[in-house]
This record gives structure tokens, C-alpha cells and sequence, in this order.
């Protein structure tokens, strides 16, 4: 269960990073982000569909599937999330928060039904199964009565390398710095000579790479896809990023975890603590509630700095 | 002159199209035709009154006279008004004062189960004593007891939350619609309330309390022709109330208070309007109307579950508002029409069109492309269940390219 709780952390926080970064650059929410996250796991799953089907999927070694089914899930997601921003954010760059978001929300419902509509005029069918690779279903002794199950671990160590991946670049790059020089202000930084828009679409595609990576490892990890099971992930982790202090990337992280870890228990003790009353059933209610509540008395979030007083 | 010219032209119109429609009876063109007379109405440069009558020609007598031969008809005519009602709530919220609320099903929701409890043996479940379901003629009590708590749970939910800004706001407002269908969801345990996913039914209808006058003027009706029509005057009542209502709130002190806020929240506070307070208002006027809707949407359908009202709804009614214009009345009633037709009737069409092609088997034979057996079109591409993707390119189209709507508010012409 705690190792659930892990699982569920990570993704949370993987997810959240696509938040947060577009929050710190352009504050505003990207709401379509759960369908990038969503499309991270329909290439996945036709990945290995593909490979499946050339009869590749059994002779190839599984750790080089695995890497291939992630770099690509990244690279489409990311791209798909710059083709967003450039169709739907750009144009609207300057104008109310609210348009933004509601132009977000309208890219979130056409994308869900894009998927729907591909998956349906080329599979017929929009729930998919991911094949299941036997690597992934064992389980891992690490002590006499204590087994992992591999993919728990997987997607465990993916995450840590890919957070510690983007930790790297964001404070050590040059790029890195260049984004954290617009989420300062903008202004100043296309002043001191930084492509501020292409910057943004860089943003874009980061927060949209690590989305796919959280999409490939849901899939892999729960193997079914449906284009709307993006939507409660999404809120989930838009909570984390919140819970985290949103704009912040370590927050993100942060938040994750402890989202994660708080759902997997409410999961497993919410039945026990009020006599069966409230089962597992409630443990989406509780993420909202976390929500609201941290909205309410500590919008700044757990390692938040002050949020910018900006125009609503 | 150019008048009586346009008058008779609108009129030759309505004719022309109604009897298209009598003789035509499963094609929905000749209905949008029907329905599109309204519009026509609007901008035809004829004078008031003979607008006024003909509008109520339309509305009182030729659509449920084309309802009881196709109850299809009336079908639509009814889910159009309970979707401009619910469009002019969310319009007050979102358009006057500027507030995204993306939980507005959730109000919809609680005036509909309100009902559906008391209306239904479900309450038996947990009041003792077999009291229900309550006869009809509780409809009308509950119609207004819904009103009151759709206003009491819009200002509960707003309390805490009005005080975040725009984006946030937006979002605890989706939550909170999901955690109350969420509720809805499971509380069949450990008290059975609302029969969980399984929904309720079967719901009371409202009384026919003119049933004896019917009789004693010697108009004999089977009850499956009069429901539809008494529901359709019920909806057409409540849309005509609610635009009476709004447009007096609209122009009253708490209107232009409202007005205030959307265009500039800080200085609307520093000339002394109460933000919080008026913000609260505006939220329970919506919600109650939200309410009071969810009640009528209960006794038409006889069944609810609470698949009705899911995060797509709410979207729904925003695009909607969106469609027409935020903040102006006229608008939300377009595009609530516009956007319930489109889902109804064009989408529905294209799908009935589509399978008829599909079970044809014809061959389509293009150019360049080589042919290719109309057979093969994978059965689970239907354009009717694409709702999303309308609701998603209606919000971002309008966002890019006309961001005030189709019929934006005519604020300037006022002053």
C-alpha cells in the first residue's frame, strides 16, 4: 500500500510538472494538460501495438521496449503540447486569465474526442489494453517476506531519474535558466535578449514530455487507456502542483508524494476509520477536499513563495 | 411599408415552413426551418407588436400543434428550454459578474434529486412510515423549495470560495460538482438516499390539475399526448420567468453592482459595493434557477442517475453562454438553442445518415483514391457522441476569434 501510495505519488508528480511549469510561465492553467497526458499513454499503447505486430515484441530485449515506448510516448506528447500551445495559448496571449482557461478547457474536451475519433476510425474500438510484456508482471524479491512488484519499481526509478533529469536542466542549463527567467517576468527577460515565446514553447514541451512519461508509465502500470481517463489524474494533480505551491518544481514534486501517498491511504484506512460507512469510493471526494482546503487557507501552497498579485 | 412587407414575408415564412414540417415529419430540416423563424424574428426590421404575436404564434400554438404528430418535436422544443433556463443561470454567474463557475450542474443536480427522492418511494428508504412517493400535487411546493435550495447550497459553496481569484475559483468550483456527484454516487450505503449509480425511478410527474376543465369542454386527451405538451408550457412558463427575472435584475442596483465587479473588481469595491456580498447573490440566483430546473428535468424523465450530470453538462451550458455572449440574455438563449440543436438534431442526423450509408454498403469511389465499400466505415464512429468535441471547438474558436460572442451585450448603446 505504501508502495501504491509511491506509485501514485510519482505519476501524480510527473503530471504536476506540466502544470507548474506552464503556471510559472504564463500563469494560467493548462487545463488540456491531462489529455497530453492521456495521448502520452495512447502512443505508448500503439507502440507496442506496432512492434506486436511485426512480431518484434517478443525478440527484442524488454528494457530497450520499455525505453523505446517512453522516448516516443515523450516525444509526442511534448510536440503535441507545443502544437497547443501554439494553436490555442498563442493567439491569446495578453488577454484575460479567464479566456485562457477557458480556451484550455475547450482544447482538453476536442482532444479527448480527437483521441476517441482516431482510436475509433483505426482500431474501432477507444479502450485499449496495453499487451502485457512478462517483465513487467513479476515481482522482485528485496527481503524474505517482502516482494516487489516490478513495475511498481519501474515506474518508481523512471520517475526519480526523469525528476532528477529536469532538475538538472531547469537550474544547471543555460535553457534552464532561461525559463526561470521568464516565469520572473517576462518582460525583462525578452529585454536582456531571451526568445520569450520560444522559451514558452520549450516550457510547453517539457511540461508536455514529462505528462507523456506519466502517461506511458499509467499505462504500463494500470494497462488500460480510454481517451477520458485523463480527467481525474489531471484534477488530482493540478492538486499536487497546488498542494505543492504552484509555479514551484520541487513543490510539484513535493505535492505529488504526498497526494499520492494520502489518496493510497485514504483508500485503504477510510472504510476502517468510519466502520465501513465511507469506502474507498470517496478517495476521489478526498483529493478535491484537499484541494479546496489548501485553496482556501493556504493558497501559496506547501513550499510556496508568494504568488505574483497579477492582472485577473 | 417595408414593414408590412417584412411582416408578411416572416409570416409566408413560419406557414411555409410549419407545413413543411406537417408533411415531412421525420425531417429535422423542416424543424430547424420552424425553429430558425424565431430567429428570423429578431432581426427582421418589423414593428414590436406583430413580433410579439407572432412569436407567440410559433410558441403557443404551432409548436405543440407540430408536437403531437411527432412527439420528436416536442422532444427537442423541451430539452431547448430547460437548456436556455439553465444557460440564463449560468449567464448570470459567468456573464454579469464574471465569475467562471464550472460546478453549474451541480445546482442542476440537487433540484433534480430534490424531486426525485420525495417524488419517488425512494424516501422510503429512510423516513419510515410510507409516505411516498408524494402525490403530484407536491410538484409546485417542491418547484419552490428547490428554489430555496438551490439558493441555500450556492451560498454555502460560495462562502469560502468567493474569496479566490478567478482561476482558483474555477476550479474548487469543478471539484465541488464532483464531489456532489460523487456523493450522490455512493450514498446508497450505509443509508440508502439516492440509490447510487442506480438511479432513481420512477419519479412523479406534476399534476394535471386542468384535466376536469379539458373534460368539461369535451377535449378527451390520452395522458402519453398531454405530458409532453403540459411540460413543454411548463418549460416555456419557467424560460419566460427566468428572462423576466433576469432581465429586472439586470438593470436593478444589484445588476449593475454585478457589472461593477466583472469590469473591475477593485474599484467596484472602493465605490462601496459589498463584493462579497453581491457575488454571493449572483451565485444563489444561479443556482436557484439551476435548481428549479433540475426539478422539471426530474418529473419529465421519469428516471435520473447521476450520469446526468457529469463535468460534460456543465461545459455544455458554458459553451453555451460562451456561444452567445457573456452577460447578455438573448445571447444565452441562442446559443443554448444553437448548441442543443446542433447535439439533437444535426449530429444525431449525421449519425442516422451515416449508419443508413453504412448498412447500404454502397461504394464510394473517389477520384485519385481508388474506391472504397461505405460497409467498412468502423461502427464507432458516430458524429452524435462527439458532444465534447463541439463543446471543446465552440470554447476555443470563440475564445480565438470572438471572444464577446455572437450577441454580445449592448452595453454601450445604453449610456
Amino acid at each position: 500500500m505504501l508502495l501504491d501510495g509511491l506509485v501514485l505519488g510519482f505519476m501524480y508528480a510527473l503530471i504536476a510538472l506540466g502544470y507548474t511549469m506552464v503556471y510559472g510561465v504564463l500563469e494560467f492553467i493548462n487545463f488540456a494538460h491531462s489529455e497530453i497526458f492521456v495521448l502520452g499513454a495512447f502512443v505508448g499503447v500503439e507502440v507496442l501495438f506496432l512492434l506486436q505486430e511485426a512480431g518484434h515484441l517478443a525478440v527484442l530485449h524488454p528494457a530497450f521496449v520499455l525505453s523505446l515506448v517512453i522516448a516516443a510516448g515523450m516525444l509526442i506528447s511534448g510536440l503535441a503540447a507545443m502544437a497547443l500551445e501554439r494553436v490555442a495559448y498563442r493567439p491569446l496571449q495578453g488577454s484575460p486569465r479567464l479566456v485562457a482557461l477557458i480556451s484550455a478547457i475547450g482544447a482538453s474536451f476536442f482532444l479527448q474526442d480527437a483521441l476517441r475519433l482516431f482510436e475509433s476510425l483505426w482500431r474501432n474500438t477507444f479502450y485499449l489494453n496495453y499487451p502485457s510484456l512478462d517483465v513487467l508482471d513479476q515481482l522482485l524479491p528485496l527481503a524474505t517476506n517482502l516482494a516487489v512488484p516490478v513495475k511498481s519499481l519501474m515506474v518508481i526509478v523512471t520517475a526519480l531519474l526523469s525528476l532528477a533529469g529536469l532538475h538538472y536542466f531547469v537550474n544547471r542549463t543555460r535553457i534552464g535558466t532561461a525559463i526561470r527567467a521568464v516565469a520572473q517576468d517576462p518582460e525583462t527577460a525578452s529585454l536582456m535578449g531571451i526568445p520569450v515565446n520560444r522559451v514558452i514553447a520549450l516550457t510547453f514541451f517539457v511540461g508536455g514530455a514529462m505528462g507523456g512519461l506519466a502517461g506511458v508509465l499509467f499505462g504500463l502500470h494500470y494497462s488500460l487507456v480510454n481517451p477520458y481517463s485523463g480527467f481525474a489524474p489531471g484534477i488530482k494533480a493540478f492538486t499536487a502542483a497546488v498542494l505543492g505551491g504552484i509555479g514551484n518544481i520541487p513543490g510539484a514534486m513535493l505535492g505529488g508524494m504526498v497526494l499520492g501517498l494520502l489518496e493510497a491511504f485514504a483508500a485503504s484506512y477510510l472504510s476502517l476509520l468510519t466502520d465501513g460507512a465511507f469506502g474507498a469510493e470517496y478517495k476521489d471526494v478526498f483529493a478535491f477536499l484537499v484541494l479546496i482546503m489548501i485553496l482556501i487557507f493556504r493558497p501559496r501552497g506547501l513550499l510556496g513563495e508568494t504568488v505574483r498579485e497579477g492582472r485577473a | 411599408m417595408r414593414a408590412s412587407v417584412a411582416s408578411f414575408g416572416l409570416l409566408t415564412y413560419i406557414a411555409a415552413s410549419c407545413v413543411l414540417a406537417f408533411v415531412f415529419p421525420q425531417s429535422v430540416l423542416a424543424f430547424l426551418l420552424v425553429e430558425a423563424s424565431l430567429l428570423l424574428l429578431c432581426y427582421v426590421p418589423a414593428p414590436l407588436k406583430i413580433k410579439v404575436y407572432l412569436a407567440a404564434l410559433v410558441l403557443l400554438v404551432l409548436i405543440p400543434f407540430l408536437g403531437t404528430f411527432n412527439g420528436y418535436y416536442l422532444e427537442v422544443a423541451i430539452q431547448i428550454g430547460i437548456y436556455v433556463a439553465l444557460a440564463l443561470g449560468l449567464n448570470i454567474v459567468v456573464g454579469f459578474v464574471g465569475l467562471l463557475n464550472l460546478g453549474f450542474v451541480a445546482f442542476y443536480a440537487i433540484g433534480a434529486y430534490l424531486w426525485a427522492i420525495f417524488g419517488s418511494p425512494q424516501a422510503n428508504a429512510f423516513i419510515p412510515g410510507g409516505f411516498f412517493p408524494l402525490s403530484a400535487n407536491w410538484f409546485f411546493l417542491f418547484l419552490m423549495f428547490s428554489i430555496a435550495a438551490g439558493a441555500l447550497t450556492g451560498t454555502l459553496l460560495g462562502l469560502p470560495v468567493l474569496r479566490l481569484r478567478g482561476d482558483y475559483l474555477a476550479i474548487v468550483t469543478l471539484g465541488f460538482a464532483e464531489v456532489v456527484r460523487a456523493v450522490i454516487n455512493n450514498l446508497d450505503k450505509p443509508i440508502n438516499i439516492t440509490n447510487g449509480p442506480k438511479g432513481i425511478a420512477p419519479i412523479a410527474k406534476p399534476p394535471l390539475f386542468f384535466k376536469p376543465w379539458l373534460e368539461f369542454f369535451g377535449l378527451e386527451v390520452a395522458e402519453s399526448t398531454l405530458y409532453p405538451l403540459y411540460f413543454y408550457f411548463l418549460v416555456l412558463l419557467l424560460v419566460l420567468l427566468i428572462i423576466l427575472v433576469t432581465r429586472r435584475l439586470e438593470d436593478s442596483r444589484l445588476g449593475r453592482a454585478w457589472k461593477a465587479i466583472r469590469e473591475d473588481e477593485l474599484a467596484a469595491a472602493a465605490m462601496g459595493v459589498p463584493v462579497v456580498r453581491m457575488k454571493l447573490f449572483a451565485f444563489a440566483v444561479g443556482a436557484s434557477f439551476a435548481s428549479a430546473v433540475g426539478v422539471l428535468f426530474a418529473a419529465k424523465q421519469v428516471f435520473i442517475n447521476p450520469e446526468s450530470f457529469t463535468f460534460m453538462e456543465s461545459i455544455g451550458v458554458l459553451a453555451m453562454v460562451i456561444l452567445g455572449g457573456m452577460g447578455s440574455i438573448p445571447g444565452a438563449i441562442l446559443g443554448a438553442t444553437g448548441v442543443t440543436i446542433l447535439n439533437l438534431q444535426l449530429l444525431k442526423g449525421l449519425s442516422l445518415w451515416l449508419n443508413g450509408l453504412r448498412q447500404s454498403g454502397a461504394e464510394l469511389t473517389l477520384p485519385l483514391l481508388g474506391s472504397y465499400s461505405l460497409s467498412q466505415l468502423p461502427a464507432q464512429f458516430e458524429p452524435a457522441k462527439y458532444e465534447r468535441m463541439v463543446f471543446g471547438l465552440i470554447l476555443i474558436l470563440m475564445m480565438i476569434f470572438r471572444p464577446q460572442g455572437v450577441l454580445p451585450p449592448r452595453r454601450d448603446q445604453r449610456r
